[in-house]
């Protein structure tokens, strides 16, 4: 029997097969982010057709464990801005996990590039609850500690976010209050999504991987209603 | 059903304990039926507070172990019917007050008492997270610093998350900032935060503010909680924040530099 009649001669609509594919593995040593913005940005340059659409493994190994969850957030954010499409993550510890978990990243085991069960955090959602895919809004305070994200959709927070809270959203990202703590949106990547707070304070904004921290927002516009979004892959505050 | 309220703060040694007394003798002093736990297991000291040192037999722990009924443990106030104090234990450990347990003996409390206030230890170790879980109206006590401030705010998120009304999605906990150790002289030189500056950070309901006062430590020496001391502003401050957390709408008071009194005005001294 040849090949193609044993597949045929199947009634299954699909089989599962193991099968290794080559993906290029992006192995970080400084979780600086504005070298490696400038690095990815020098590489794309020279081989854009190569970048556009590959998929990426982040390596986060060669890292000390203690390097923050959001960088790497921002890292993700950044890889798909620019065009790429990160698959997974490896040599990350539980934090960076969970982090790559929220951003819908497979968790590969560093020897055999297979995934590995998913921890607590998704087991915790109700069993065959379809995965959540819409705006959220957040009407109490977000506070020090807490982290919320808005999957494939906006974040809408209509009290204050403290200082070492965390927003994520794939969308926009709005607060109706005062926004002292760190605000992430387009964090799949989407140039085009806008932060909106009523009065900024932000230890961080971010739009798809760029961001700002409070230092180098412009104390022009510190306290004030401002909208932040990406112009040319430059992050732009500017009053509302 | 009682209405469970439980003490908390992020940072140790902020007036908890003093808040718990005070708060617990306050409302049974209006008549309701009220407990007041000490949920800090291995350093008990509300009994010192209340006064009841000497009259503690059983504890909190023996309760929920079954070593001893609730009637033996609750002790009663000799000034006040209404009121009743449940220590805690000085030598187990932390472990000991279980989730199932400690549920247990707060439904059973429910049935008799109107009120039951949860004196917790500091931050989010064990009796502190068991005081929470349980609560219905959470009551974050917090100095007028930097540090209390960030803590208080941590542990509104983890009360946000953590807690039977959370889990159960019940309407949640009710939260309310109580200022303590406030000194308007402290915050006029800028030394601390202001009560403005305070409730912007936190975005919560202000029960009121306790002013920096000698007769505290005077109150814990002696036993007798510090609401008792009609003389002192801390004790003045303490029954507005018991008419407030019943509803009455009573303006704050302390929040300025102490005005001459009398009799500095009459001696212009
Ligand atoms: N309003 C006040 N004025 C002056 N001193 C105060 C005031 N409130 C509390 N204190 C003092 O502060 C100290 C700590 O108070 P207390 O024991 O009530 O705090 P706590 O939050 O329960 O502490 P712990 O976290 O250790 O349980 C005590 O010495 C108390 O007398
Ligand atoms: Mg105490």
């Amino acid at each position: 029997m040849s090949d193609a009649a044993s597949e045929t001669a199947s009634s299954d609509p699909f089989e599962l097969k193991a099968s290794a594919i080559t993906v290029p593995v992006m192995k970080l040593f400084d979780p600086d982010m504005d070298r490696i913005t400038d690095l990815l940005t020098t590489k794309i340059e020279q081989a854009p057709d190569f970048f556009h659409n590959a998929p990426i493994v982040i390596d986060l190994s060669a890292l000390k464990s203690g390097d923050a969850t959001v960088a790497f957030a921002l890292l993700v954010g950044l890889i798909r801005g620019m065009g790429m499409i990160p698959v997974g993550v490896q040599g990350g510890n539980e934090l960076q996990n969970e982090a790559a978990e929220m951003l819908e990243l497979a968790i590969l085991s560093n020897s055999a590039g297979r995934p590995r069960p998913r921890p607590k955090a998704r087991a915790a959602a109700a069993p065959g609850a379809a995965p959540e895919e819409h705006s959220l809004l957040v009407t109490r305070p977000v506070r020090s500690g807490q982290r919320l994200y808005a999957r494939g959709g906006d974040l809408v927070v209509t009290a204050a976010v403290s200082s070492g809270a965390e927003l994520f959203a794939d969308g926009n990202i709005h607060v109706y209050g005062a926004l002292r703590g760190r605000a992430l949106a387009g964090a799949k990547g989407d140039v085009s999504a806008r932060i909106f707070c009523r009065k900024l304070n932000a230890e961080l904004v971010s739009i798809a991987g760029r961001y700002k921290v409070s230092d180098s927002i412009s104390r022009e516009h510190w306290g004030d209603a401002v909208q932040v979004y990406l112009i040319e892959n430059r992050l732009v505050v500017e009053p509302i | 059903m009682a209405r469970t309220i439980v003490i908390t703060s992020g940072k140790g040694g902020v007036g908890k304990t003093t808040t718990s007394a005070a708060i617990a003798m306050g409302l049974a002093q209006r008549g309701n039926r009220t407990a007041v736990i000490d949920f800090d297991v291995g350093l008990r000291n509300l009994d010192l507070v209340m006064g009841c040192e000497r009259r503690v037999v059983y504890d909190f722990v023996n309760v929920i172990t079954g070593e001893a009924t609730l009637n033996q443990a609750l002790i009663r106030d000799k000034r006040c019917d209404d009121l009743y104090i449940l220590p805690a234990s000085q030598t187990r450990d932390k472990e000991a007050l279980t989730q199932e347990g400690v549920g247990k003996v707060l439904d059973e409390m429910g049935k008799t008492f109107d009120y039951i206030v949860c004196d917790s230890p500091a931050g989010i170790e064990h009796g502190a997270t068991m005081a929470m879980y349980f609560a219905d109206d959470a009551i974050v006590v917090t100095n007028p610093e930097v540090s209390s401030v960030r803590d208080s705010d941590r542990m509104l998120g983890i009360l946000a998350s953590k807690s039977r009304r959370a889990e159960n999605a019940e309407d949640p906990i009710r939260e309310y900032l109580l200022l303590t150790r406030y000194s308007p002289e402290r915050v006029e030189r800028g030394e601390m935060l202001g009560v403005d500056d305070v409730q912007e950070i936190l975005s919560l309901d202000l029960l009121g503010v306790i002013p920096e006062s000698p007769d505290v430590l005077d109150a814990s020496n002696k036993g007798a909680p510090i609401i008792l001391n009609e003389q002192s502003d801390a004790g003045q401050a303490y029954t507005d924040v018991i008419s407030r957390y019943l509803g009455d709408d009573v303006p704050h008071r302390f929040l300025d530099a102490r005005k001459k009194g009398l009799f500095g005005r009459l001696f212009g001294g």
